[in-house]
């Protein structure tokens, strides 16, 4: 069982603080929905009112068409995965995993039947007479999504959950959140600040910014296709150039810039005369004998990259990383290298007002 | 009595001693460069704290105890005789205690068993209406209330303690005499037509009582119920639980300790307490504390007084090891 969710118009101020400002978007039922955004952006309180622990100031939350108004967090078919994971310390695992059903009359055999069953579903086997603060950090991570599962909500909410793991854990639980989430079908609405769990895991990213959606769609379009300058910046690494509109021609903008003419496509409608910014990632720099110098500051080593720090134009700076298959020999710190790239690999985008 | 100056003088310099040789010699042994306590603390300070702990716990309150237990297995003799050949070990204070007469076993002291048995069971009373009031109010202090609240309530809670305690006890008796300001208003608003003897139906002791040690229950549970973390709350609410079962299941499980270190302080109080009980008690009610005050003074039986206070005394231990038992927590539990 999933539901879709439909935000509508939502507006949530606190005092005088709007968090969210007239958000408006669509959830697929069993979707792998992410929101992605720095600290402070809504994010989190998106997802609290989802849940129905903050009331919207304005607009209206539908789940699975139902309006949501005036329904309590423990009466919505929703169930939260908390940062902390908020799993009860004095009880057993399989009495964490089991609480929902108790609180729903189910009789205790059933109940250890499930959470026995859940535990398997996480590849927990056998550990439900185990106390919570036995379990590592990874088990507790499984244990609170068979926790959350065990009431067979129709959408599960996970506030930044991998946040308190390490690396290479955190890795592990992104594949295997997004294999649970497809043996279970339910759709997933998942809070981060770390845009490669949100790459890597979602059908659809929402990318928001002091309160307001800057962006939907899934991992490739939010990357090659940034809408907004914020979007660009904030997903994945990206050089801006800032410079003025001089021309429009078959969907590319040509841009007046420090550096020279720069040529990149045309993300955002603009017209000549235009404050706008281009934006182009750093590998996508290539060492290109008709384009803008640059002086070569420093070079990073990071296996399959090698990531060269420049510096162009009146100081700008620059980053562009070199697969192994480009010599960076010669690009030691001093040198000068003539760099560029492919109009179809940048983007103009129009100057967001200072 | 130069038995007694001998030990106070004598008694912690020689556990100081015998601490540090102990610590010698588990270093000796360990052969790890691991400090002592001696080396990590220096000697002049550890020789302090060892002196200081050793004759606070010693003198202070070991020993005046022990003295009391030999007391009482003693008869009533002039100072002078004390120790001398007309001295015996004797159970009879005891057995006045049960039976109202030093040898007769024939009836029971029935004033005296009454009235303890009133004192243990009026101060579990308290305890629980004292959990009852506390418990809502610690709950809205330690989770839901903005900090300035909790400072506000927290002055408004200390300020009646500033009063001493007698004349707060008088002062419910003001409040809750038949021409009291309770009766006054009831009558006054038609409720009532004949005054209520709130002192004589003991509900002035059960206020006053619960009302003087509502800070000794707050503090422990305020500060049990601080420490639980907000999302277990919302995490069992996101589950399902009505808020009743979120307070079974989640908070008061937390708050165990804390509630079993505010049960066991405020019984403690309640059962040893003398003015509220004499002020505000109803004529039939007789406290417990009374009765051991006057063996003290007004029979002048010292190791008659001193067998109905360890009564008491092993009474209230009886108390703690049973919430101990009850809630299933440890003494350190307890205590922090």
């Amino acid at each position: 069982m999933s539901a879709d969710i439909d935000l509508i118009n939502l507006t949530i101020r606190f005092g005088d603080f709007v968090a969210v400002r007239d958000v408006s978007f669509k959830i697929a039922g069993g979707e792998f929905f992410s929101i992605l955004g720095p600290s402070g952006c809504g994010k989190t309180t998106i997802l609290r009112t989802i849940s129905g622990f903050l009331p919207p100031t304005s607009g209206a939350v539908r789940i699975g068409g139902r309006d949501m108004a005036g329904v309590g967090p423990n009466k919505r078919p929703t169930a939260l995965i908390f940062q902390n994971l908020a799993l009860f310390p004095l009880m057993s695992v399989a009495d964490n995993i089991a609480y929902g059903l108790r609180v729903r009359g189910v009789g205790a055999r059933e109940r250890r039947a499930k959470a026995d069953d859940l535990l398997k579903l996480v590849a927990l086997p056998g550990i439900g007479d185990k106390k919570v603060a036995e379990l590592s950090g990874g088990q507790k991570q499984r244990v609170a999504i068979a926790r959350a599962l065990a009431v067979e909500p129709q959408v599960l909410l996970l506030d930044e959950p991998l946040s308190a793991l390490d690396l290479r854990l955190r890795q592990l639980m992104r594949a295997e959140l997004r294999a649970i989430q497809k043996r279970v079908g339910v759709t997933f609405v998942y809070i981060t600040h770390d845009q490669g769990e949100a790459l890597t895991m979602s059908d659809r990213v929402a990318v928001m910014n002091h309160g307001v959606v800057e962006q939907i769609g899934d991992g490739p379009t939010i990357y090659d296709r940034p809408a907004t300058p914020f979007v660009a910046a904030f997903v994945g690494e990206n050089n801006g150039v800032a410079g003025r509109v001089t021309r429009i021609a078959d969907g590319f903008a040509d841009i007046e810039t420090p550096m020279g003419l720069l040529k990149g496509r045309d993300g955002a409608g603009l017209a000549v005369g235009e404050a706008a910014t281009l934006f182009v990632r750093p590998e996508r720099l290539r060492p290109a004998p008709e384009g803008f110098a640059a002086r070569v500051e420093s070079t990073a080593f990071e296996g399959h990259l090698t990531h060269v720090s420049l510096i162009a134009g009146d100081g700008h700076a620059l980053t562009m990383s070199l697969g192994r298959d480009v010599s960076a020999q010669d690009l030691t710190p001093g040198a000068t290298v003539n760099v560029g790239f492919s109009a179809d690999d940048a983007v103009v985008l129009r100057q967001a007002a200072p | 009595m130069n038995h007694t100056i001998d030990f106070i003088l004598l008694g912690p310099p020689a556990i100081a001693l015998v601490f540090w040789l102990a610590s010698m010699i588990e270093r000796r042994r360990s052969g790890s460069a691991e400090a002592g306590f001696f080396a990590r603390n220096g000697g002049a300070i550890s020789a302090f704290l060892l002196i200081a702990v050793g004759f606070w716990a010693l003198a202070l309150i070991v020993w005046p105890q022990l003295y009391m237990v030999e007391y009482s297995f003693h008869p009533k003799l002039p100072p002078s005789a004390r120790f001398g050949p007309k001295d015996y070990y004797t159970l009879a204070n005891y057995r006045y205690f049960l039976f109202g007469s030093p040898d007769d076993t024939s009836h029971w002291n029935d004033t005296h068993l009454h009235a303890f048995w009133t004192t243990i069971g009026v101060s579990v009373i308290i305890t629980i209406l004292n959990f009852a009031v506390c418990y809502p109010l610690a709950y809205f202090m330690a989770q839901v209330a903005r900090p300035g609240t909790v400072r506000r309530l927290m002055l408004l809670l200390i300020i009646p303690y500033w009063l001493n305690e007698i004349l707060r006890a008088f002062a419910f008796r003001v409040l809750f005499g038949t021409g009291g300001v309770l009766n006054a208003a009831l009558i006054g608003a038609g409720l009532i037509h004949e005054p209520i003897d709130f002192i004589g139906d003991d509900v002035a002791l059960y206020a006053g009582l619960t009302y003087a040690y509502v800070l000794i229950m707050m503090f422990p549970l305020y500060n049990a119920l601080e420490s639980l973390d907000r999302n277990q709350i919302e995490a069992a609410r996101d589950l399902g639980a009505p808020w009743w079962r979120i307070h079974l299941d989640v908070v008061l499980p937390h708050a165990k300790p804390g509630i079993a270190s505010g049960a066991t302080l405020v019984f403690m109080l309640c059962a040893g307490a003398l003015a509220a009980p004499l002020v505000l008690g109803g004529p039939k009610t007789l406290w417990f504390t009374p009765i051991v005050y006057d063996r003290f003074f007004q029979a002048f039986n010292w190791p008659q007084g001193a067998a109905y206070a360890l009564v008491l005394l092993a009474a209230c231990m009886a108390f703690v090891t049973l919430i101990m038992r009850l809630f299933k927590v440890s003494l350190s539990e307890i205590a922090r």
